[in-house]
């Protein structure tokens, strides 16, 4: 008992102690008014990361933004004859993808599957005849269900409701009609979604890839070369994910089937800025149209992992500025999607977003939210594990997908 | 942003006060707001309705019409129902009577199964067991690569027949969907158990390939390797991010592998992990661990309580004092408790070594923000420069042994020496000068047995953590009148972003002095707490 006293006992007067610094400091502040503002940032230890955020990896030479500090070796695309004899689909020459205009129509099946349940659902609800109470709440509940957040679900149902109450016809084609444009509206069409896909002034586009662990990033990159090699595009793909066991190799080998250099450090744990710096120097070099740069998987709360995203974005600046930040999002995600699009679109100005898993039971309502909230827009979608089964999002062909 | 659900709904019940009882709008009113809460933490739909209707019954019945604070009672309510679902107890994982224990991992793409299999195996080889890793993940590319690096820094023996994909794509089955594998995992697990038994490893821990709920095929391929290796324990990871999927995804993995228990992965974002109180009540499993990095360490027991609590986003108290434990080294703290009992005074020597321990746990601002009830007062938090704790810290550096022993002799001139020798007027280290006054008076207070003012309810914390019976009662402030101080408390709340001139309240102890110490004060204020919360701390 008196352990368990005395333990408590300073424990409280840790926590006295935490409130006692944060009046001291507090108070400081406010009768210095802004003067701290005017001060140097030297040596501060808010904004520099707690060890346990570092990854081992970047501790040593961590800060060092000299570029290239180690010698990369530039994977040359070549045709690379049958190493693997993998029983389906090897590639043992360099493949032509699949042009992307058709592709969402191709997956459009397996983007209805994943959300039949959502359409259908609400359909049936609607053209059910008797508008009730319970019926707006059911209707309500799909919305949500499919992870549209709970305030753009009401703002569908109350619009619905309008339009019901004025008109005061229910039948199918009508409800039908109007969702589709309720959720068109959702979707926002009039967003610009196009890629930075072609030099821009003369030098390389720029396509960083950035996202939270085990989204898919760097398999959405070797897609996304795929894409633009398809769009007969020089590519340059860059391996900063220099933290994850065999990231590299992994992007390598995406590289390779399609006859794109890949830009990587020889070692793991070497400086994710001073690869991205290599490979956007390479890139220009080769005269390339673009390149793309992935980077390893961080959670958005790791303030110590966003500064080494914010120093490879200031790295990579020092040679090209940035056309497109795309931040990865897993269809699955919840509203937690939210907090990592703005974390990241803080960190490095997010420009588009790619919705990867959609495939599975997923419906990706999220990215309705992350665009109202943060107004980036959605500008891929990965709908299945084929290599050519990312497809730029078309508002009106998903929303049909959704309605039909 | 999202306000807690406690805040909520104290403002929901604002009207209500001296009502005396609920009416049924009133109830509903505040099931409304437990909804929207749950929803935005990502609990799924049919988890929420089943919830609320539960929570709806019990706050009809006479607990909270008869409650002084409704507001506080329903909170309780719908923390003692979270924690009830979430597994009330946490359990660890079953060991076969006869070596070797297998364990078989499971889940989405992405999930985190690789790393967890690092993790757990770091784990128990901890505790004075062999793992053995089983590399049956062969359709994500350089997974088996990925687990035998994994492995070696777990420092532990990876088996891997077969190299899996390392083509560095994905390779599609020729329906269009899933991946084809390369090898057989279950001939790989099979073998994995038989080399296990042959080596005398007494875990074996077998990764499997991440695979969608929709995919019946891998679905059955995971069935039966499941069939084949008999696992003691079947893991199924599940991001702690995931939204309203959660359920589906669940119910299929029950179906297809039927697994014997949940680990959240990265839980250390800020996802409020709604997911894991939908799988918990939609499958009846517990969940065992929490995923709260990515080093082989990271790995952490489940706590329902504490999950609870981040669903309503109530501040995480028992992170805080752990956290503190850690950075605080023992000999220091038996100092400093030597000290507390024996009611010396506090120097600033003390001063200096807790503000190093501060810095240890972490940033000011997440320690704060683990506190309860901090959500309301975020964007303070979000406002303050830490750095500030360098400017007092240089000041009492400036310091003489002798001043720091004995604040009292600080005399003018040395006043102006600190305040040069810091490059702070002087008029900065008077203000310290005079907190820290306070402070001293505040920690004589507490050593004489009273509680700090604002504090009470929390003796006992420690004691709830560590599962032993609950301290002596002394949950009683002494300091006079509660309501009246919380009350000064929100004034200066109200005065926040006005310089604090000399306001101060002189009886309150520091906290309350300058304006945002007095939300400090308010925030920890007993009035303020959720009833529930003293006591899930103290079981």
């Amino acid at each position: 008992m008196g352990f368990i006293d005395t333990l408590w006992e300073w424990v409280a007067v840790i926590v006295g102690i935490v409130v006692v610094g944060g009046g001291l400091v507090l108070g400081l502040m406010r009768g210095r008014g802004g003067r701290s503002a005017t001060l140097p940032r030297t040596g501060d230890t808010g904004g520099i990361p707690d060890a346990s955020e570092v990854r081992p990896s970047d501790r040593p030479g961590g800060i060092d933004t000299l570029p290239r500090p180690d010698a990369t070796d530039i994977a040359e695309a070549e045709p690379d004859a049958g190493v693997v004899d993998a029983p389906p689909a090897s590639a043992p020459t360099i493949e032509r993808p699949e042009a992307p205009a058709g592709r969402l129509q191709r997956l459009r099946a397996r983007l209805a599957r994943s959300n039949s349940v959502l359409g259908k659902g609400l359909l049936a609800l609607l053209a059910g005849g008797r508008l009730d109470e319970a019926t707006w709440e059911e209707v309500e509940e799909t919305l949500i269900g499919a992870d549209l957040g709970v305030e753009a679900s009401t703002q569908v149902v109350d619009a619905l409701r309008a339009r019901v109450a004025a008109a005061g016809s229910t039948d199918e084609a009508t409800m039908r009609g109007w969702l589709r444009a309720e959720l068109l509206a959702l979707v926002d069409p009039s967003m610009d979604r196009s890629i930075a896909d072609s030099r821009v002034d003369g030098r390389p586009a720029c396509i960083l890839v950035v996202g939270v662990n085990g989204v898919g990033k760097t398999t959405t990159v070797g897609k996304l070369a795929r894409v633009l090699v398809a769009q007969d595009k020089d590519v340059v793909l860059g391996a900063a994910d220099t933290f994850r066991a065999a990231a590299a190799d992994q992007l390598q080998t995406w590289g390779e089937r399609v006859g794109v250099p890949t830009i990587r450090s020889d070692r793991d744990g070497a400086d994710p800025a001073a690869v991205a710096f290599d490979a956007v120097s390479a890139a220009a070099e080769f005269e390339a149209d673009v390149v793309l740069i992935d980077t390893a998987g961080r959670l958005h709360t790791k303030v110590g992992l966003m500064d080494e995203l914010g120093k490879v974005k200031r790295v990579i600046e020092k040679k090209s500025p940035i056309d497109e930040v795309l931040l990865v999002l897993d269809a699955t995600t919840g509203q937690n999607g939210l907090r990592q699009a703005a974390a990241f679109t803080e960190a490095v100005e997010v420009t588009g977003i790619v919705l990867t898993k959609l495939d599975g039971t997923a419906k990706g309502g999220i990215v309705v939210a992350v665009q109202r909230e943060v107004g980036v827009p959605v500008k891929l979608i990965g709908l299945g594990e084929g290599p050519d089964d990312l497809a730029p999002f078309d508002p009106v062909a998903f929303v049909d997908a959704l309605v039909d | 942003m999202f306000t807690s659900l406690s805040d909520r709904l104290a403002a929901t019940f604002k009207n209500l006060r001296g009502k005396g009882r609920l009416s049924e709008s009133d109830v509903n009113k505040t099931i409304r707001d437990i909804r929207l809460a749950l929803l935005e933490a990502d609990v799924a739909l049919p988890v929420v309705k089943d919830f609320t209707h539960r929570v709806r019954e019990r706050a009809l019945g006479a607990e909270v019409s008869g409650a002084l604070n409704p507001a506080q009672q329903v909170v309780k309510i719908v923390h003692e129902e979270l924690v009830a679902i979430l597994g009330g107890q946490t359990r660890t994982l079953r060991l076969a009577k006869t070596a070797p224990t297998v364990i078989m991992l499971a889940g989405l793409q992405g999930s985190g199964k690789t790393t967890l299999a690092g993790k757990l195996a770091y784990l128990l080889k901890g505790q004075g067991h062999t793992p053995l890793l089983v590399a049956a993940d062969l359709q994500r590319p350089n997974a088996v690569t990925q687990l035998e690096v994994v492995g070696e820094r777990a420092g532990v023996p990876v088996f891997a027949p077969e190299r899996g994909n390392i083509s560095g794509h994905d390779v599609v089955t020729g329906a269009g969907s899933g991946t084809a594998s390369y090898g057989d995992p279950v001939v790989v697990s099979r073998a994995g158990i038989e080399h296990a038994r042959a080596k005398q490893y007494d875990v074996v821990i077998v990764d499997t390939a991440g695979r969608l709920a929709i995919d019946t095929e891998l679905m059955a391929q995971a069935g039966r390797i499941r069939a084949a290796i008999e696992p003691d324990e079947v893991l199924f990871v599940i991001d702690a991010m995931i939204g309203q999927a959660a359920v589906e995804t669940a119910e299929a993995f029950l179906e297809g592998v039927d697994f014997t228990g949940v680990v959240l992965g990265k839980l250390d974002g800020d996802a409020r992990g709604g997911a894991a109180l939908s799988v918990a009540s939609v499958t009846g499993r517990p969940i065992m661990y929490a995923s709260v990095g990515e080093g082989v360490k990271d790995l952490e027991v489940f706590h329902p309580d504490r999950m609870a609590s981040r669903i309503l986003d109530m501040g995480d108290v028992l992170t805080l004092i752990e956290q503190a434990e850690r950075a605080f080294d023992k000999t220091q703290a038996a100092e400093m408790e030597r000290k507390f009992l024996a009611a010396e005074d506090f120097t600033f020597d003390d001063f200096l070594q807790q503000m190093a321990a501060i810095k240890k746990m972490g940033s000011l601002k997440s320690i704060l923000g683990m506190m309860p009830g901090m959500g309301q007062m975020r964007q303070q938090i979000e406002a303050f420069d830490e750095r500030e704790f360098d400017r007092v810290e240089a000041m009492v550096r400036s310091m003489t042994p002798f001043e720091r022993t004995h604040p009292k002799q600080i005399n003018g001139s040395r006043r102006a020496r600190i305040a040069k020798g810091s490059g702070v007027t002087t008029s900065e280290v008077n203000q310290l000068l005079e907190r820290f006054g306070d402070a001293q008076k505040m920690m004589k207070q507490l050593a004489r047995g009273g509680s700090l003012p604002g504090m009470p309810g929390m003796p006992g914390m420690g004691g709830g953590k560590r599962g032993r019976q609950q301290a002596p009662q002394r949950t009683k402030s002494k300091s006079g009148n509660p309501a009246k101080r919380a009350a000064e408390a929100r004034a200066a709340a109200a005065r926040a972003s006005a310089p604090p001139v000399g306001s101060a309240g002189s009886g309150a102890a520091f906290g309350s002095g300058p304006a945002a110490g007095g939300d400090q004060t308010q925030a920890l204020d007993p009035s303020q707490l959720p009833k529930g919360f003293e006591r899930f701390l103290g079981q």
